[in-house]
């Protein structure tokens, strides 16, 4: 009897995905407030978003780290569930659909952290 | 002898037929507003790390009033999401047993949105007093 023992790289994925959807249902809603709606709405202050203080906000470790989250599991989690509903609407989820999905989390990821990086 | 033609259950559009399916395809499809989101962040990111004046560009664009009707639409999807996220919470987790009996699902969902409120208000306030140099 052959028993297959390969290990499946399916869980990384799946921790991705619930950690994404656990900040975004935390804190998304509200984030999208205050990013795009506090200072319209007269709540924040304009300079809250100037270069000045955005780019002092990168200059902090914490700073780079909440952002670096937001942004990256946000990301993995999104692809991880449009790549498993591709099935409920009749796409068939081969390899291709895989590379395109986990890809563009990927370079994402990388590009996220290249540009905290070099914000020095 | 008559070829033998079995019956296959058409799939298309199979979501159409029950709102329970309905909404959980429209949950799914919050996704898609998770995704736009954080590459309108990544978006920033980008610009931020370019300099000043790509940095303004990009503010000016996320003033418009198109960005702010999509950022809108991403902000009730984002709402959306966080219920429905806190709703499936109890399918999701392993069953929590407490003195013997199973903790029940709507207490799990309520606990979820009560932490995602208190979470939601103390990054405002945090945010706030920040932006206010307190």
């Amino acid at each position: 009897m052959k028993v297959n023992l390969k290990r499946t790289n399916e869980p990384i994925f799946w921790l991705l995905f619930g950690a994404g959807g656990m900040l975004s249902a935390l804190v998304g809603a509200m984030l999208v407030f205050i990013t795009c709606f506090a200072v319209p709405l007269g709540i924040l202050p304009a300079e809250a978003f100037s270069y000045a203080s955005m780019h002092g906000f990168t200059q902090y470790f914490m700073g780079k780290a909440f952002l670096f989250a937001i942004i990256v599991l946000f990301l993995w989690h999104a692809v991880h569930r449009i790549f498993h509903s591709l099935h409920d609407v009749g796409i068939h989820a081969g390899p291709l659909a895989r590379w395109l999905c986990y890809g563009l989390a990927f370079m994402g990821t990388v590009a996220t952290a290249g540009a905290l990086l070099a914000m020095v | 002898m008559s070829a033998r033609k079995p019956y296959i259950r058409p799939m298309t559009g199979w979501w159409r037929r029950d709102p329970f399916f309905v909404e959980y395809m429209v949950h799914e499809g919050t996704a898609f507003f998770v995704l736009a989101y954080a590459l309108e962040l990544l978006a920033g990111v980008l610009c931020l790390a370019s300099g000043e004046s790509t940095w303004n560009a990009y503010r000016a664009f996320s003033g418009s009033a198109v960005m702010l009707l999509i950022n809108f639409a991403i902000l009730l999807m984002m709402f959306y999401h966080g219920y429905t996220w806190f709703k499936i919470m109890p399918r999701t987790l392993p069953p929590i047993i407490i003195s013997g009996q199973r903790l029940n699902a709507p207490i799990i969902t309520i606990a979820g949105i009560v932490v995602a409120v208190l979470a939601s208000s103390l990054l405002l306030a945090v945010i706030y007093f920040l932006a206010r140099g307190v």
